[in-house]
């Protein structure tokens, strides 16, 4: 399988990127989505713009009270990020539950975030931290959330020309706990459903609870109504599998042979409940 | 383009077109045809090899983008005609049995003791989650994983 001819550019700086992006050249990070669908002709960019020959684009780090993750940023650096595991562990779990190892050392965050593929594993995390991502054109830089950015499936708010620049994820305290729970489709990998859970209790109370749902609709989403089921009570296990039922409640959700639209949702409630369950139980 | 890389040591100079897999380099090219392609679909890990250190899919990169990097094969872990500690174990194990995801499955295991010296048996077969042995013999690969990673602590 060999793709279709195709100019290529490796940038040293973003803005010789942007500048080649606004004539129409498409963004190459770690290929792991955007190379096979070229092989497959599914994809056939005339002009390929490496991100990865840019040294300013891969870095995490902390300012100003939150995290900061450049778009190259690879899944290994980020499941392997001693600050991350910290600070932020949601996202470590997350980056390690992503493919497989070579798909890890390879992939990058901006370019799993921006290709919104409705099975990837970040989405569901990054809704659940309120993420918010950096977004750069030639002439132009704004910030999006990640509530908004998503649109549908690998369709975003990223203009031509734009590209994902940085992630940004907030710094939660002791009192929160998260965790990422995945059915995985095994040849390929990526989440059949997918279920992020960051609750932060005061005196056992649930304060706060954030719940980030992938694989089962178009694009990952906040499941609000479990949310609030849970915020405001010392959950027993029945309130758990109250609210865990409702993440997939009113979802237009997908089918297709590895999973029906039914067994879909009955599979979002589940790895629901084990990631409230297990967020909980990582409070300290 | 004209692309330059590191291959076991060996410096190539090489004009290329963009759409060359990295995979093609390696058997075509340099005519090193230990790296396997299996499914050509970044599923089956035939074709890993280390770039910079990193175990990736060879498949499902350029040559292009691996421009200025160092590349392991499996013909680059022998030295002097001694096979590597991982490859030793493969022999003694018996972690093969038609071979043709060995090259692969070598590279993979590699990755995995680089990074994890004494991994336990859940911490190998999570780290070979990108290979696929269609003999089915993952039982004696993760075996000669685990008596790589006695034998180098030894």
């Amino acid at each position: 399988m060999i793709a279709q001819k195709f100019e290529y550019t490796a940038p040293k700086s973003l803005d010789e990127a942007l500048h080649l992006l606004a004539s129409g050249a498409k963004p190459l990070a770690g290929g792991m989505s955007l190379i096979p669908m070229m092989k497959l002709r599914l994809a056939a960019p005339e002009h390929l713009v490496d991100l990865r020959t840019i040294k300013d684009l891969n870095y995490i780090r902390e300012a100003g009270g939150q995290l900061h993750i450049g778009a190259t940023a690879s899944h290994y650096e980020i499941e392997s990020s001693a600050l991350l595991r910290q600070k932020c562990p949601l996202l470590t779990e997350t980056a390690a539950a992503i493919g497989d190892v070579q798909v890890r050392n390879m992939g990058t965050i901006g370019g799993s975030v921006a290709h919104a593929d409705p099975a990837a594993d970040y989405p569901a995390a990054l809704q659940a931290l309120e993420a918010k991502f950096v977004l750069n054109g030639a002439k132009s830089e704004r910030t999006v959330s990640a509530a908004d950015f998503f649109v549908d499936a690998f369709t975003t708010t990223l203009e031509p020309g734009e590209i994902l620049r940085e992630v940004i994820v907030p710094i939660d305290d002791a009192r929160t706990g998260t965790s990422y729970q995945k059915m995985v489709q095994p040849a390929s990998g990526f989440a059949i459903v997918g279920v992020a859970v960051r609750v932060r209790q005061n005196a056992r109370k649930v304060s706060f609870a954030r719940i980030g749902v992938t694989g089962l609709s178009n694009h990952a989403y906040r499941a609000t109504a479990a949310e609030k089921a849970l915020e405001g009570k010392t959950p027993s296990a029945n309130d758990i599998q109250n609210a865990a039922a409702l993440v997939a409640q009113g979802v237009d959700a997908n089918s297709d042979l590895h999973a029906s639209a039914d067994y879909r949702k009955h599979l979002a409630a589940v790895h629901a409940a084990r990631a409230i369950k297990s967020a909980i139980s990582r409070i300290t | 383009m004209k692309i330059n890389l590191s291959i076991n040591g060996k410096s190539y100079s090489q004009d290329v077109e963009p759409r060359l897999l990295l995979i093609h380099f390696l058997r075509e090219v340099a005519g090193l045809t230990g790296t396997h392609m299996g499914c050509e679909t970044s599923l089956c890990g035939a074709c890993t090899v280390e770039l910079n250190g990193k175990a990736i899919k060879s498949c499902t990169m350029f040559a292009v983008q691996a421009n200025g990097a160092e590349i392991v094969t499996v013909e680059g872990l022998a030295n002097n005609g001694k096979l590597d500690p991982v490859q030793e174990a493969f022999w003694n194990e018996h972690g093969l049995q038609c071979g043709f995801c060995t090259p692969g499955m070598i590279m993979a295991s590699k990755q995995i003791l680089d990074r994890n010296p004494s991994p336990t048996e859940e911490e190998v077969r999570h780290g070979l989650e990108g290979n696929v042995c269609r003999c089915t013999g993952y039982q004696h690969i993760v075996n000669a994983v685990k008596a790589a990673a006695a034998g180098a602590g030894k």
